[in-house]
């Protein structure tokens, strides 16, 4: 590809400008703060190549508050753009560019690492493990996310954006119509995050078949872990079909070959279908998860067992069936059969009786519970209603006759902001604050928490609600402005304040996370709430040791530390010690990452000696890899007895 | 302890499905050497025998549905089959069927 520089380094753009401006800075600042206090050694040391699962959630979800301010000042952008008819911020251009990224950012590299941030942390301790199956795969794993989502993050200062939608579909998508560098990211990156997500998936999927602590059967694990199952499984068999897509346009645009292009016997719509059979499945990989941290929350705070534990388990399993079932009403419009049409319509209203029957599930666990309105609690109360909204329009979108008004209006956009916004990212404030303490030893302010929650819970309702009634009159998504005439001023400029209290209330969610590190008192125990019912809660100290159980748990019964509780067991006491057997870090996982993303960068310019050197390169750490021979190491009887004393004062 | 306890009885699992392997290669043989219908139908019947003999060899010689994890293992291959199966019957079912398909023979 022959680009001249001022088409390399994108140029001419005071929004962009400013970006590259502040990233430069904010580099240079970040490399001389970690050499002047001399921490490069400790980062790599305990951080970069660290196995430990808890790390790992950590720099998950750090990278993924990261990714929620970058797709939130992209939706930001587009609500100023359009706030007021004929808007003159953003070009159509930049506008086009501004929607596909905020899309791709929000559900491949913000909603999914924070829920696996979560899962990572919280799923072995729920389990009673002390690391995951594969612990080198883990740290692969985070590896592929974060240069996957570096490589489609540059995107928008070198080379340009993808400018086709998230869904990056095709002819649109094809070399005929978008050329340049803008697709070819979107296709390298997700397919390199996509790596490190099929690879969490079997990861945890074997973990949490394999490893559970003596006594844990199927049936008696938290909702959490079932959830991240069922997710875990779905994943499995999703993901493929993604990377089959993508690797099929790639090869379309990098190799000419004619799969989805107009010319040539090439079909478009193929591409759409088989991003769909793995986007509906992917909607419910980041539901999911969330689903089941409303249920630990929900019935912690009401102090009862989950109601109907078994029915909640059906109902997550037979969504993992339904969810392969659906996907066509996605794309009712392309002009299928009737036939076809009906049987995905019908489908599609199945599949919310199940999620109908968790809703219940939610309610009968708090009907006569002791409710605590503490900040995790709030967010799940308020998903309720409005998931519940959002679910509801979607059963009227999921009539193929009736969606043949609804689709590409602002009605579709408001519908999966509600269930998105109100399930998943209400699930990553609630499970964040909720296992808070679990993670860095104290919990966050909840008076200012509560001022967040009621600020985005207001913003979001504001932003998104009279978004269904833009729909009704008409106004199609992906637009980058409209005329006066068009009779859509004010709504459009209500739902933009509406956008800008959401903005307002993450910056006082990262004032939070400050100001709690500063002034919050330290935890004590490891059940920082007090009320916890599951193992998490059962470690010796607020912030779990390295190996997270001295001794590993028994368990008896659903909620098992609830159980020990009452029983006035702890079984951390327990003094007689065996060495435990841990994985050693490794190097591996992060320059085989970088290679790929050397690869990726080099194919996104057509560069194909950068491919083929990366290629190699990622080949050679693979046979290192082959050749390592260090099973890990033991942690000796002394050191875990002064850990475990250190713990208990 | 299952292992022992089937020590020194004859293997009869074995047996039996290495003579089921056996007839099905030879019927399938015999459908492709000595029948006069169609290629297409040749080719639909020796499918089915060749996944009827997959499934016999994961069943009688690899032992998937014995062991700790049996039920796991095939029910993850049952729902390995059906998300497969669904996903080409659908996407050759969309493909070629309403508009997609008048487009497509113009």
């Amino acid at each position: 590809m022959d680009l001249k520089w001022n088409e390399f380094i994108i140029t001419g753009d005071p929004l962009i400008l400013g970006a590259q401006i502040s990233i430069l800075l904010g580099s240079i600042a970040a490399v001389a703060a970690l050499t002047y206090f001399k921490k490069w050694t400790w980062l790599w040391k305990e951080w970069l190549t660290s196995v430990d699962h808890k790390k790992l959630g950590i720099m998950y979800i750090l990278s993924a508050l990261l990714m929620l301010f970058r797709g939130g000042v992209d939706g930001l952008m587009m609500r100023t753009q359009l706030a007021t008819p004929n808007m003159e911020f953003l070009d159509p251009q930049h506008y086009n560019e501004v929607f596909s990224t905020h899309g791709v950012i929000m559900i491949i590299f913000m909603a999914m690492p924070f829920l696996i941030g979560l899962i990572n942390y919280i799923v072995p301790l729920q389990i009673g493990a002390r690391d995951v199956a594969f612990p080198f795969l883990n740290n692969l794993s985070f590896w592929t996310f974060f240069v996957g989502m570096a490589l489609f993050n540059i995107s928008f200062i070198i080379g340009g954006s993808p400018d086709a939608g998230w869904t990056g579909y095709t002819p649109l998508a094809t070399n005929d119509f978008s050329p340049g560098p803008g697709q070819n990211y979107y296709l390298l990156g997700i397919q390199i995050a996509g790596i490190g997500t099929l690879m969490t998936g079997i990861n945890f999927f074997v973990t949490i078949l394999k490893m559970r602590t003596k006594g844990m059967t199927l049936m008696k694990m938290s909702m959490f872990t079932w959830t991240t199952l069922i997710t875990m499984l779905i994943i499995i068999f999703a993901f493929p079909v993604l990377t089959v897509a993508l690797a099929m346009q790639t090869f379309d645009r990098l190799f000419g070959s004619v799969l989805f292009t107009l010319h040539g016997d090439g079909n478009p719509m193929l591409w759409v279908n088989l991003f769909w059979v793995w986007g509906h499945p992917e909607v419910y990989i980041v539901i999911l998860p969330a689903f089941g941290i409303f249920s630990e929350i929900i019935s912690t705070f009401a102090r009862k067992q989950l109601f109907a534990y078994k029915a909640m388990v059906v109902s997550i399993v037979t969504i993992s069936v339904l969810s392969f079932l659906v996907w066509v009403h996605h794309f009712f419009t392309m002009g299928n059969s009737a036939e076809a049409n009906s049987f995905f319509s019908i489908t599609t209203m199945a599949i919310s009786i199940p999620t109908g029957v968790k809703i219940f599930n939610w309610l009968f666990t708090m009907y006569r519970g002791r409710i605590t309105f503490t900040t995790p609690m709030l967010w799940s109360l308020a998903f309720i209603p409005n998931f519940v909204i959002g679910g509801v329009t979607g059963v009227m979108l999921a009539m193929a006759a009736a969606d043949y008004q609804y689709h590409n209006t602002y009605f579709l956009v408001s519908h999966f902001h509600y269930v998105l916004i109100s399930g998943t990212v209400f699930a990553c404030f609630a499970g964040l604050i909720y296992w808070y303490p679990k993670m860095f030893g104290h919990k966050m302010n909840e008076k200012i928490g509560k001022w967040v929650f009621w600020i985005f819970i207001i913003g979001f309702n504001v932003c998104f609600f009279p978004q269904y009634f833009l729909g009704l009159d008409g106004m199609p998504r992906r637009i980058s402005t409209y005329l006066p005439e068009d009779g859509w001023t004010g709504l459009n400029f209500i739902s933009t304040v509406g956008a800008f209290l959401m903005g307002l209330a993450f910056i006082i969610f990262v004032y939070n996370i400050y100001y709690s590190w500063r002034y919050a008192p330290r935890e004590k125990t490891g059940d920082a709430w007090g009320l916890g019912r599951n193992l998490e809660w059962a470690t010796s100290s607020s912030i779990p040791p390295h190996y997270n159980f001295a001794v590993l748990p028994e368990v008896t019964g659903l909620d098992p530390y609830w159980d020990m509780k009452e029983k006035g067991l702890d079984q951390q006491k327990n003094v007689d010690y065996k060495p435990i057997h841990m994985p050693s870090n490794s190097a591996v996982p992060a320059i085989m990452s970088v290679l790929m993303g050397f690869a990726g960068f080099g194919l996104v310019f057509h560069w194909y000696w950068m491919g083929i050197v990366g290629a190699i390169g990622i080949f050679i750490t693979m046979i290192v890899r082959s050749f390592d021979y260090n099973d890990g190491y033991y942690i000796s009887v002394e050191e875990i007895k002064e850990t475990e004393a250190k713990a208990n004062k | 302890m299952s292992q022992q306890t089937k020590k020194g009885h004859f293997p009869w699992k074995h047996i039996i499905g290495f003579l089921i392997s056996i007839a099905l290669t030879l019927v399938a043989f015999a459908t492709a050497l000595w029948t006069d219908w169609s290629s297409s139908t040749i080719f639909i019947i020796i499918l089915i025998f060749a996944v009827i003999q997959a499934a016999l060899q994961l069943v009688m010689f690899m032992h998937m549905t014995e062991g700790e994890d049996g039920g796991l293992i095939s029910g993850n291959t049952l729902f390995g089959f059906f998300i497969a199966i669904v996903i080409i019957v659908g996407t050759y079912w969309l493909m070629t069927s309403g508009h997609m398909h008048m487009g497509m023979s113009m």
